[in-house]
């Protein structure tokens, strides 16, 4: 995978997206491409709309106006879970596990409903996330036994087990201390090493620096900056929201 | 392997409880013992149809009175109107209890919790208001049944009755088994916790909704069906009496929910206590035994019998291990 190759159609293209609430309108007139494997930051203070931007596009919330288009076919209509099986995953700003169930039980759920059949039995393909996202030992575990980091992670893992194309991690770092920060990030790095797709919503800029090929700032629902980590940091606007003026 | 072993050992239990039931009324002289029997196969077919719903997927539905009194008026009203075999009518009842299942499925879409156990009490006051003023089948005042003769091997109609509800148990224990262990099982179960998260994992919620609440409904219907036969005699506020709604909660509840002999166990602890009681002491203490022990099971175990008996499945009903 190559950032200079020639531009593909992008995989998500999401198209003058405006979703109100009553009077609020969170979203307003939200255009953007994301090309296939890229690793694209998504900043901006509390309550820019970068979580509500994600719900329109993992289905959780419909927009008034605008379309959501992956892989060539408008899925702005389609439930989450037509999404999920079409290869977009989402892990939450508040992790939701599964309660009732064991870690391996949670990645089983995407593995049983999402993914077509597989030469190699579930457990194993369950197993093998694990693994790779260091939570092998706690396949067993019942979810309200893991740490915070542990508790992150699984549900990438979760994620993970849907085989996504598009991965979507909403504030997946908060919380963490920093060393905890780094090892979440190479986790989301390799995997954006395999092709998948990441949108990474993000507070700590460090990590959106060292994350993102592309960054892109909302304020009040509308962008204010998209480009490179460092133009869009350097960016007059972008300090102005955050920072105040 | 494991599975399979699994599945030899419960179909053998099937047949010996078949087998033990139907050579029961062969032997057994005495009818009341089936009258009481009748009334606990009656439970357990009842709760276990309940957790489908309210256990595996975690919607707490009232409306088990419901269901069950739609069962019973379908078969009086196809009974007075065609004279139809009860075979036909428990068939006719689960139809009806599954178009119903369906109607409170769309309940789902809206409404959770509390808020959805509210609406499904109301569904049973709508329907037995209807019934009420439904002259066909008696109106308020009930309507009085002549059983038809009984079909051999049976020598009497209660008998028979008791067989064919020990079948009913069978089906909805081999329903509930089959969700629990299939990946629909997983996805109701899932669900439960978390139904934003279950969406975005690929479950498709709303169809696991609405096909829990019509087998649910189905199976209550079909068990409600010959109950006019068993009394021969039918009046809506019997029929459509919270009874019902309460026993199938409490006693899946003590039984516990999080696997299919949770309650069945329930039901044979409760039902066969309030039998027990109504015969020493007075039927009135049945409702009291029933609070008494609902509110020990929630304050002790809240994970209900097999939450006692098997740590793991504690787990399964949404608690610490």
């Amino acid at each position: 995978m190559t950032v200079t190759a020639a531009p593909d159609a992008p995989l998500l293209q999401v198209g003058t997206l405006t979703k109100t609430f009553g009077g609020f309108t969170a979203l307003d007139n939200i255009s953007v491409d994301i090309r296939k494997g890229e690793r694209f930051g998504l900043i901006g203070p509390n309550g820019s709309g970068k979580t509500t931007l994600i719900n329109c596009i993992s289905g959780a919330l419909r927009p008034q106006v605008g379309s959501v288009v992956f892989c060539g076919e408008d899925i702005t209509q389609l439930p989450p879970h037509q999404r999920a099986r079409r290869g977009i995953a989402r892990s939450f700003q508040i992790p939701r596990p599964f309660k009732s169930m064991t870690v391996l039980e949670n990645l089983m759920v995407g593995l049983d409903f999402a993914t077509v059949g597989s030469s190699l039995p579930e457990e194993d393909i369950a197993m093998s996330i694990l693994t790779r996202m260091g939570l092998a030992s706690k396949a067993g575990a019942p979810t309200d036994t893991l740490s915070q980091v542990e508790l992150r992670k699984m549900e990438l893992a979760r994620a993970l087990a849907v085989r996504p194309k598009l991965l979507i991690s909403d504030e997946a770092m908060a919380g963490l201390s920093s060393s905890e920060v780094d090892e979440v990030l190479d986790l989301l790095i390799s995997l954006g090493e395999e092709d998948i797709t990441i949108i990474m919503i993000e507070h700590i800029m460090q990590a959106v620096m060292r994350f993102s090929e592309r960054v892109m700032c909302l304020d009040a629902g509308k962008i204010i900056a998209i480009g490179a980590p460092a133009e869009v940091m350097a960016n007059k606007r972008v300090q102005e929201a955050y920072l105040g003026t | 392997m494991m599975k399979h072993r699994n599945s030899i050992a419960f179909w053998a239990g099937v047949a010996i409880f078949l087998v033990a039931v139907l050579s029961m009324t062969q032997i057994v002289r005495n009818e009341y013992p089936f009258f009481a029997g009748y009334v606990i196969l009656q439970f357990i077919a009842l709760a276990v149809a309940w957790s489908i719903l309210g256990g595996y997927a975690g919607y707490v539905n009232f409306g088990t009175n419901a269901f069950f009194g739609v069962g019973v008026y379908t078969a009086v009203a196809l009974f007075k109107a065609t004279g139809a075999p009860l075979v036909v009518q428990i068939a006719a009842a689960a139809v009806i209890g599954m178009l119903l299942g369906f109607g409170v499925g769309l309940l789902t879409l809206r409404m959770r919790g509390i808020f959805f156990s509210i609406a499904t009490i109301a569904l049973a006051i709508i329907i037995e208001t209807f019934v009420m003023n439904w002259r066909f089948v008696g109106g308020a005042a009930g309507i009085q049944l002549q059983r038809p003769p009984v079909t051999a091997p049976f020598d009497s109609y209660v008998k028979m009755l008791f067989f064919v509800q020990a079948i009913l148990v069978v089906i909805a224990v081999g329903i509930a088994r089959y969700i629990q262990n299939s990946r629909m099982g997983r996805g109701l179960q899932a669900l439960r916790d978390d139904e934003l998260a279950a969406e975005c994992t690929g479950v498709p919620t709303l169809k696991l909704k609405l096909v829990a609440c019509m087998i649910s409904g189905a199976l209550m219907s079909a068990v409600g069906a010959p109950a006019a036969m068993y009394l021969q005699y039918a009046d809506p506020s019997s029929a459509f009496n919270l009874t019902y709604s309460v026993s199938a909660l409490a006693m899946s509840l003590i039984g516990g929910t999080a696997h299919w002999i949770g309650p069945v166990l329930g039901a044979i602890l409760l039902g066969s206590t309030q039998q027990f009681l109504a015969v020493t002491i007075s039927s009135e203490i049945n409702v009291l035994v029933l609070g008494i022990m609902l509110v020990l099971f929630v304050v002790g175990a809240p994970k209900g019998i097999i939450g006692l008996l098997r740590p793991r499945y504690r787990l399964r009903a949404g608690g610490k291990p």
